[in-house]
């Protein structure tokens, strides 16, 4: 008599559409609220991103390559995180391991000697073209000093006026720079969590709110059975938002899609269950609905701000990167940009899940653990 | 025969933040009564009542209710058990039909459809299965109460107040239902704070500051209370009933449009008291009735507890 019952899942899940469709302000708030932020965060926050990393991959070994390396580091915009091979370097690129790449070619040094201007070439993650956009810039006055202790008396005739170094930059995954591209697929990621989680929380907690838990709990409905009932249909809903911004972003905005979508559907649904985790977490703290919205944005607005949406994530100073880097949102942001513009599959993906699914499992087990089942 | 205790506890306890809102309390009710539970309030009634059905865990006491032990057995309890709660508690922004629907899927009734439909047909719903809940009023809204705990068959009915705020009628009708289903077996605990329904009750309690103070029969209750009243009539009952609640050996004055209603639990002195009254007054010895009894309890129980 103790088992999970399907039927009685069922029973609450339909009984959460039926009122859902009779709160008609609720509802047009779920779908609204994706529409309402799509239009309005047309325009991005833009920060001075510095200390960047930055992979070297070193061909040439020469003194000129080293200076050149170090001048970029003495700009602070770039921060050498170590040296690589082509592949190594094209796959940290790829997982947002690193923001930059540096390819000096063979011969960088020879020919620096020779007076001609050999190019190097820099990879850049142009996905959030803020955190790019400052670095790249700030590469000028660099390469028009570069050299001058290391080319001293004569050889200084060597130094071309508009800087000894052609800088080849190569913006990847988003070569425009176009800011659209980085904060459609990122919407996807804050219009779930907002959705979500005072969704939930005010589903649980109206029932207390009104008094219908104590009849609920008077019948033989068991607490995973509530709780499933009641996600399940903003499970749902999560994907209506997630398709609705999927389609704003390829007809409104032009937002390549690289990637699989089955991935990112499926992924979706660790990130929706985990904000829904948290969501039934807040209703077992709050006594009425208000407190619960009060509690959702208490998790909101971290979410926004320091997941990398508003600012670039490596822009924050350290302390508010190691908060980011706890809330789910921030991993789902870099999954969701990774499969859209960068085409990444579940193997680059994988390091971006696993957080998620290590959130996932702590909320659902304080949920879980909150959630009673009597009224004391 | 212990089989034919539906409900069978003792030595129950509750207590809230070192509040003991229900004390050490004993209560049998045998299968097919109409037990009436009575107190004032925040007695203890509706938090002894959730215990009963396992939304509560008693701090301490035993027992069992529908033979399932009150504190393992819980979920078995639940099944069987129909609780109306003191506060409506089904969706308002659902309909009569979706409500009931519900409920029964929860409780996971066979055919269901065709026993959502007879629930409606007997309480005279049918035809406003549509309406949502949260538009009826207070007497539609007991009947719909009613049905959605009847329809999972339950063997024991548990209603808190269930006619409050409900029109003479309408409380006579159910009333009348009530009794209907306990000649059909079904066993009923109900609080209520009107007399007249705790009248017709096979057996009543009353409770007071979480302790039960006395039960049995509306005859029993009276008789035991000890309690001699008088009716009185004459000029000036304002000034009267005044003069009388100053005098020792009276116990209680209630004063009812052109008579008083005196009560004393020592009956000689009361007599020799209003004896004096007889040239301008008529005194007639009454029988005491339930209030009489009820409120003479409570005033002791504020003496003894406070
Ligand atoms: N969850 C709770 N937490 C703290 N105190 C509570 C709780 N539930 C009830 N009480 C207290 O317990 C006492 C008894 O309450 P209860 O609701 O059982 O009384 P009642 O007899 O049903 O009263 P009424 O006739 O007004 O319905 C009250 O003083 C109430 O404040
Ligand atoms: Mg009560």
């Amino acid at each position: 008599m103790r088992r999970f019952s399907f039927s009685r899942l069922w029973a609450i899940a339909l009984k959460e559409v039926v009122q859902m469709k009779r709160d008609r302000a609720t509802f047009a708030m779920m779908i609204g609220i994706p529409l309402v932020q799509l239009l309005l965060f047309g325009f991005a926050i833009n920060a001075d991103p510095k200390n960047l990393p930055t992979l070297i991959v070193d061909a040439d070994g020469g003194p000129f390559a080293r200076t050149l390396v170090h001048a970029m580091q003495q700009s602070a915009y770039f921060r050498v995180i170590g040296t690589a091979t082509e592949a190594e370097a094209a796959d940290a690129l790829q997982r947002g391991d690193t923001q930059f790449v540096l390819n000096i070619p063979v011969d960088f040094t020879r020919r620096i000697l020779r007076g001609e201007k050999p190019a190097v070439l820099l990879e850049a993650d142009a996905t959030d073209p803020a955190a790019t956009g400052p670095a790249l810039a700030a590469l000028q006055p660099v390469i028009r000093t570069l050299f001058a202790r290391d080319l001293p008396g004569p050889l200084t005739s060597l130094i071309p006026e508009e800087g000894p170094v052609d800088f080849l930059i190569h913006r990847r995954y988003n070569p425009e720079g176009i800011t659209q591209y980085n904060i459609v697929p990122g919407l996807m990621g804050v219009v779930l969590t907002m959705t979500m989680v005072i969704i939930t929380a005010l589903a649980i907690t109206r029932e207390r709110e009104r008094g219908t838990m104590e009849n609920l709990l008077a019948t033989p409905v068991r607490p995973g059975e509530v709780l499933a009932g009641k996600i399940l249909p903003y499970i749902i809903v999560g994907y209506i938002q997630i398709t609705l911004i999927l389609i704003a972003a390829r007809w409104l905005f032009a937002v390549p899609f690289q990637g699989s979508i089955v991935l990112l559907y499926t992924s979706a649904l660790l990130f929706i269950a985990a904000n829904l985790a948290v969501g039934i977490t807040f209703s077992t703290v709050s006594t009425n609905q208000l407190q619960a919205v009060q509690l959702a944005f208490f998790f909101f607005l971290p979410s926004l701000l320091l997941s990398g949406f508003m600012f670039p994530f490596r822009g924050m100073p350290e302390w508010a990167q190691t908060l980011g880097s706890a809330l789910p949102l921030t991993h789902f942001l870099r999954l969701v940009r990774g499969v859209m513009l960068k085409g990444n599959g579940l193997v680059e993906s994988a390091v971006h899940l696993w957080p998620i699914a290590i959130f996932l499992a702590a909320a659902w087990t304080i949920a879980l653990k909150r959630y009673r089942q009597t009224l004391d | 025969m212990s089989s034919d205790l539906v409900i069978d506890v003792s030595g129950i306890t509750k207590r809230f933040g070192g509040k003991t809102v229900v004390d050490r309390l004993a209560l049998q009710v045998k299968r097919g009564e109409i037990f009436g539970f009575l107190g004032p309030n925040g007695s203890g009634k509706t938090t002894f009542i959730r215990m009963l059905c396992g939304l509560l865990t008693p701090d301490a006491g035993e027992g069992t209710c529908l033979g399932y032990d009150v504190r393992t057995q819980q979920a078995e309890i639940k099944r069987h058990v129909g609780y109306m709660t003191q506060k409506f508690s089904y969706y308002d922004d659902l309909s009569i039909r979706e409500n009931l629907d519900f409920i029964a899927r929860i409780y996971a009734v066979p055919d269901r459809r065709a026993a959502v439909d007879r629930s409606l047909e007997r309480l005279g719903l049918a035809s406003r299965s549509h309406q949502l809940a949260g538009q009826l009023s207070g007497g539609w809204k007991q009947r719909l109460a009613l049905a959605a705990c009847l329809i999972h068959s339950p063997r024991l009915l548990l209603l808190d107040e269930p006619t409050a705020g409900v029109d003479p009628k309408a409380r006579r009708d159910f009333w009348d239902e009530i009794h209907q289903l306990a000649s059909d077996g079904l066993t009923v605990l109900v609080t209520t704070h009107y007399m007249d329904e705790a009248e017709r009750c096979h057996q009543i309690a009353y409770l007071a500051y979480g302790r039960l103070l006395v039960r049995g029969s509306v005859e029993e209750v009276v008789a035991g209370a000890g309690l001699s009243t008088w009716e009185i009539t004459g000029p000036e009952l304002g000034r009267l009933a005044h003069h009388l609640r100053e005098q020792p050996g009276i116990g209680e004055v209630i004063a009812f449009g052109n008579t008083l209603h005196v009560s004393s639990p020592d009956s000689t002195r009361a007599a020799q008291m209003l004896a004096s009254l007889v040239p301008t007054h008529r005194v007639r010895a009454i029988e005491p009735e339930l209030e009489d009894v009820f409120i003479s309890l409570m005033r002791t129980a504020e003496d003894n507890f406070q």
